[in-house]
């Protein structure tokens, strides 16, 4: 499915009335999707423009908070035209790896990174995706019991998802060695030495009971890194405020396969492929 | 046998006795193709041994802290001890859940009170395996005995959390879920893992504890 960004020129809105007539006359579907970076309201329509292309604009028929009908036009007549396309609320996808499952060999294995990513992963995506199907319908019932009950796996797997998509970028086949910049006079103002850092971040990931992330976060209200664990799939942001930075997967399906039940040597091993660039990148980004 | 005699060399000093780590009551490979052999070694001789030593320091510590009577340390101490307490335990009491010679299912008693609680013996297999599939992260399913109420309780634990310490039930057949306990063999295929462990319950051993436990 395409994802072009669509940029909003104009809103309005149609009565039902007009909604239905003009669902009547759809003819045909497309599947495009196209992605809002602000979600419109049901019963609204608006003329978009579809990414750069000049000249090309839809008009768009909300039916509800879902479901959108498209009509392209080119030219005047072309806005009656009968195209329609039936979009649904975008789910959550799996993030492709940016490198290859034996790129970060041989601090971690090809076999242990294809599973984590095709299998855990992608389970936690799936998950997430049908928790927050349930979920919204709880909520178009007004359902408390239900949303409740549901919150553990929206946290579990939306956790899983969040999580994991920050890891895959924090690591790198030509990572390693120290950071730079910004970071690094920061790492070395809030812990002293980038040695002690590492050695505090290394005992707080070697530490967790049971399944868990370590993290470096930034805490914002205070300006400065800190340094948390989580535990299962806890999100560090939702469930402590700290904006992620790095984190350490210290679930045994990260590491048992090559490391067996010693954790710290695959802590030893994963300073090899900390992806600093994109440490750096976040930092900069959160200190706005 | 004279009075000097009685001035003796000392006895032996005695130290508070430590926890060690139980044998398994069979070879490492027993419980193939059901769990496999490196499984079970290093899950018995690094897991389950790491407990025992970790617990055996963290008790010498919270013992000076208790004659210290302080507090502070006494409570920074307590997840080191529920955490390799809670896994000692659990993992003694889980290498007697399980039998080369296991698998079927219960008789007598036990069979009885299964019917009664949960239904049927496959209702209860069927719950006890879903409620250890969906622990979200590291932890055990237990078949446990409420003994305020006299009836068979199905409860998932986190971490090495005891089922006793934690919940009042008494355990009488856990399920580790932890992925140590099943990785190497079944990946990230935890249910598989739950079909393959039926086939090797000690339904003899559970059924013992039961019978201690109703008394």
């Amino acid at each position: 499915m395409s994802r072009d960004k669509c940029e909003v020129l104009k809103w309005g809105r149609v009565t039902r009335a007009a909604r239905f007539s003009v669902l009547g006359v759809a003819a045909a579907l497309s599947s495009r999707s196209v992605r809002f970076s602000q979600y419109p309201p049901a019963g609204a329509f608006c003329i978009v423009r579809q990414g750069n292309v000049p000249g090309t604009s839809w008009l768009l028929f909300l039916i509800d908070k879902d479901y959108f009908c498209f009509f392209s036009s080119r030219s005047g007549a072309k806005l009656i035209a009968p195209l329609g396309c039936l979009v649904s609320r975008q789910k959550h996808t799996l993030p492709d790896l940016p490198y290859d499952y034996g790129a970060l060999e041989p601090h971690i294995s090809a076999e242990i990174m294809q599973l984590h990513h095709s299998k855990h992963h992608a389970t936690y995506v799936n998950n997430l995706n049908v928790a927050e199907e349930k979920y919204k319908e709880a909520l178009a019932k007004g359902d408390v019991t239900a949303q409740v009950s549901l919150q553990p796996a929206v946290k579990f797997n939306g956790g899983g998802h969040i999580n994991h998509t920050i890891f895959w970028t924090n690591l790198s086949p030509t990572g390693g060695g120290e950071p730079k910049g910004e970071l690094m006079e920061a790492i070395k103002r809030d812990f002293g030495s980038f040695a002690n850092f590492k050695e505090k971040l290394t005992a707080v990931s070697v530490g967790v009971q049971g399944s868990g992330w370590g993290w470096l976060g930034y805490n914002k209200e205070q300006g400065r890194l800190q340094i948390a664990a989580c535990a299962n799939q806890d999100p560090l942001q939702g469930t402590t405020g700290l904006i992620p930075l790095l984190g350490i997967d210290v679930w045994e399906h990260a590491y048992y396969l090559q490391y067996k039940n010693v954790r710290p040597d695959y802590l030893k091993a994963i300073w090899n492929v900390i992806n600093w660039e994109n440490v750096s990148s976040r930092y900069a980004t959160c200190k706005k | 046998r004279s009075g000097a005699k009685l001035i003796a060399p000392l006895g032996c000093l005695v130290s508070r006795q430590k926890h060690t780590l139980p044998d398994l009551p069979y070879d490492y490979g027993a419980l193939e193709p059901h769990i496999s052999a490196e499984i079970m070694q290093l899950h018995h001789s690094k897991h389950h041994a790491t407990y025992v030593n970790n617990l055996n320091v963290a008790e010498e510590k919270y013992k000076e802290a208790l004659a210290k009577g302080d507090v502070t340390a006494q409570v920074s101490l307590q997840p080191a001890v529920k955490f390799n307490g809670g896994g000692h335990i659990n993992h003694t009491i889980f290498w007697t859940n399980l039998s080369p010679t296991g698998g079927g299912e219960p008789k007598g008693e036990l069979m009885e009170a299964i019917k009664r609680d949960f239904g049927s013996f496959a209702n209860f297999k069927e719950k006890l395996t879903a409620v250890s599939v969906g622990v979200q992260g590291s932890g055990w399913g237990w078949l446990g005995y409420n003994k305020e109420q006299g009836r068979l309780q199905i409860a998932a634990c986190a971490n090495q959390d005891p089922l006793q310490g934690t919940t009042g039930l008494i355990p009488l057949l856990g399920i580790d879920v932890w992925e140590h306990a099943y990785y190497l063999q079944y990946k990230n295929v935890r249910p598989d893992y739950l079909k393959a462990i039926w086939n090797v319950i000690n339904w003899e051993n559970v059924s013992s504890r039961y019978a201690t436990c109703k008394k």
